[in-house]
């Protein structure tokens, strides 16, 4: 096929990891050859396609180990299984897609770039988080959004408990069940920017089938900024 | 006879005017007290060991003549290009945050003049301290604040900080007065905060995981730098056995009696043990792996001469790092500021409130007014005149064991002045052959 001679493909069955991430790594940043790339037998690796920074598209065909696509840079990697923990973790630019489930720490504290997930997440989803936008199509576990400074998490499913413990100004929006909301994070009003934010993150994602309005939104009440007597318990 | 007017007045032990100040302190303010520096409580330390010079049993090297070579090599393991240092004296990370701009670059100006690294902390990397520093070690730190890609590679080595001597199980902390446009910005934060940084990694927890969290940063990095693991000693023997299982190239174990920028008080003094009994366990935890040597280990905690220095790695230790004295050296607790440390409510050689931001040396401040007084240049030759005596009075202990390495000095060279210091360090108590605890014997 004519496609699929523009497509590098990798066996990581028969090649190591190593050589695999090197190839990749060695690419020219704004022109890379070859552009496509296919991943085949993954098999739960650890650190496929990591510390990419290139405007490479990657797909990974099968299951990924820890960190698959950490600190990606301008990469897009698609994983067309599940992601072990900390998938697209220090995420810079760029996106990650996660057709299947991510394990915990997904996007961990990603600085920018998109990171989609189509199943769900486990948890500490989104933790200190600096600017990442994070779409989970399912639902996310507990702890998800700790500390999470800046960025945007949509969740389409429910989220798990202590959601936004400590957030400082990332934005969090969910649109089923909260099991429970960590310190200092409190429901806010979702409003007409809120929606245009949500709706085009949901289009970056494509995930056409839910409704902005179906969201709630959970932010800082900022109570935690500043070390006073009624936070020191 | 004049007698002294007050001399019929007892100050209890239990209730020291420390600990009634304290007490005060907290009714009036209801919040623990957050402060800088390290321990200030006494315990075993350097102090209470000595050398055995060599004598009739022992021959000497020369004093000045002959060679004691002070270089080495970190990151042997498994990294493809390992540091090589001229001094086993390495600058500990401090953050571009809790110090100025200023004295960050003046720790990699004098660093860089003697052929040693320094180390960046919880914040980033500034170009500055990357301009002016030759070897830069990277910090990988729970909080993340900075992390980039880009700087990992351009980094001579990482440190993947577990803990650090002053609050082991601890985060960091910046207070909101430091927490400047260009911090703030660094850290991806609102401005004015009190910042504490997590205590626990984000994406890894647990020995098995930072193994691949190890594999997955010298993935990214192909495998050429060097990665280092930083424990504040706790647990040690077995802290340093799951590190290096973990894959670390060297261990930065850092002692009780390590400095901070900011932690509770009651965390400084009260959590972890001081490094003179670290050195030995984390030697010991080595030693039974095969790897003492191979995976090389950096003390810090308490380090002011180069006897220290020299104690530290008589005790198995391949290098030492550096910080409270580093930044003393730069002028903090100069007593040429005592009428402004007066006006802060302390004095010099007391100072401690790094957190404060007020620093009148210019140091540990945000503060565009307080920071212009640090000339980096001059700080810069401070810490290298200070790296070098550190590096001669080693020199000259070694010598006077008759080793013409640092890196000779042993155990061995080594006796205790107390019990406790003979028990910690596994050396004897001087005039004896006793080591408490060892081979069985109380």
């Amino acid at each position: 096929m004519a496609v699929a001679a523009d497509v590098e493909v990798v066996d990581l069955a028969t090649t190591a990891l190593r050589d695999l991430n090197q190839r990749l790594h060695d690419l020219d940043p704004d022109a890379p050859d070859p552009r496509s790339w296919r991943i085949v037998n993954p098999n739960g690796a650890h650190a496929v396609a990591c510390g990419l920074d290139a405007l490479v598209d990657v797909e990974i065909v099968g299951h990924v180990g820890y960190y698959c696509a950490g600190m990606n840079k301008r990469a897009t990697v698609r994983v067309r299984g599940n992601a072990g923990t900390g998938v697209a973790e220090n995420i810079m630019s760029g996106s990650v897609v996660v057709d299947g489930n991510a394990s915990q720490s997904a996007g961990a504290t990603g600085r920018g770039g998109l990171v989609v997930v189509h199943g769900d997440a486990g948890a500490r989803c989104g933790i200190s988080m600096k600017g990442v936008d994070i779409v989970i199509r399912g639902s996310i576990g507990h702890m998800s959004a700790f500390m999470a400074q800046r960025g945007t998490l949509v969740v389409c499913g429910d989220a798990g408990e202590a959601l936004g413990d400590s957030i400082y100004e990332a934005h969090l929006y969910v649109r089923g069940e909260v099991a429970g909301l960590g310190a200092d994070c409190v429901e806010k009003e979702l409003r007409d920017e809120h929606m245009a934010e949500l709706r085009a993150l949901l289009e970056r994602a494509a995930i056409a089938d839910v409704a902005p309005a179906e969201f709630r939104r959970y932010g800082s009440a900022r109570q935690l900024y500043n070390f006073k007597v009624d936070n020191a318990y | 006879m004049a007698v002294t007017p007050d001399w019929h007045l007892r100050e209890s032990y239990l209730y020291d005017r420390t600990t009634i100040a304290e007490i005060q302190r907290a009714a009036r303010e209801g919040i623990y007290d957050i402060r800088g520096f390290g321990a200030k409580r006494r315990l075993p330390h350097f102090d209470d060991l000595l050398f055995l010079g060599a004598s009739v049993s022992r021959y000497p090297l020369e004093g000045y003549r002959e060679r004691c070579g002070t270089d080495v090599t970190i990151g042997t393991r498994f990294a493809s290009e390992p540091l090589e240092l001229k001094i086993p004296i390495t600058i500990a990370g401090m953050s571009f945050g809790a110090l100025s701009a200023p004295a960050k670059e003046a720790l990699g100006r004098g660093a860089t003049e003697v052929g040693t690294s320094t180390t960046t902390g919880d914040g980033g990397m500034t170009p500055e301290e990357r301009q002016s520093s030759k070897t830069l070690v990277y910090q990988l730190l729970p909080s993340r604040y900075g992390m980039n890609p880009d700087d990992l590679r351009k980094a001579d080595a990482i440190e993947v900080v577990v803990g650090q001597g002053a609050k082991p199980g601890g985060g960091g902390m910046l207070l909101g007065h430091k927490i400047s446009d260009r911090v703030a910005a660094m850290r991806d934060l609102p401005e004015g905060i009190d910042q504490r940084s997590a205590c626990r990694h984000p994406d890894w927890t647990g020995p098995d995981d930072l193994e691949i969290k190890i594999h997955e940063l010298r993935e990214i990095t192909d495998w050429e730098k060097p990665i280092f693991v930083k424990i504040g000693a706790t647990r040690t023997y077995y802290d340093v056995q799951l590190a290096v299982k973990a894959g670390a190239d060297a261990i930065v174990l850092d002692g009780m009696q390590g400095g901070t920028a900011a932690t509770q008080d009651v965390f400084i003094e009260h959590v972890g043990i001081p490094t003179l009994p670290a050195i030995p366990l984390a030697v010991q935890a080595l030693t039974e792996m095969g790897l003492h040597r191979e995976v090389q280990l950096i003390v810090s905690g308490g380090i002011r001469t180069g006897a220290d220095v020299a104690k530290a790695l008589a005790l198995g230790a391949d290098a030492v790092s550096i910080g409270t004295a580093a930044l003393i050296a730069m002028g903090d607790n100069s007593p040429e500021y005592e009428d402004q440390y007066r006006e802060i409510g302390s004095s010099a050689g007391f100072y401690d409130d790094w957190q404060a931001g007020r620093d009148p040396a210019g140091i540990s401040t945000q503060e565009d007014e307080l920071a212009a007084r640090f000339d980096p240049v001059v700080g810069g030759r401070r810490i290298a005149n200070y790296l070098r005596v550190l590096t001669l009075e080693a020199q000259t202990l070694a010598r006077a064991c008759g080793k013409s390495h640092v890196h000779n000095l042993e155990p061995e060279d080594l006796v205790a002045l107390t019990v406790e210091a003979a028990a910690m360090a596994r050396v004897p108590l001087a005039g004896t052959d006793w080591i408490p605890g060892l081979n069985g014997r109380y």
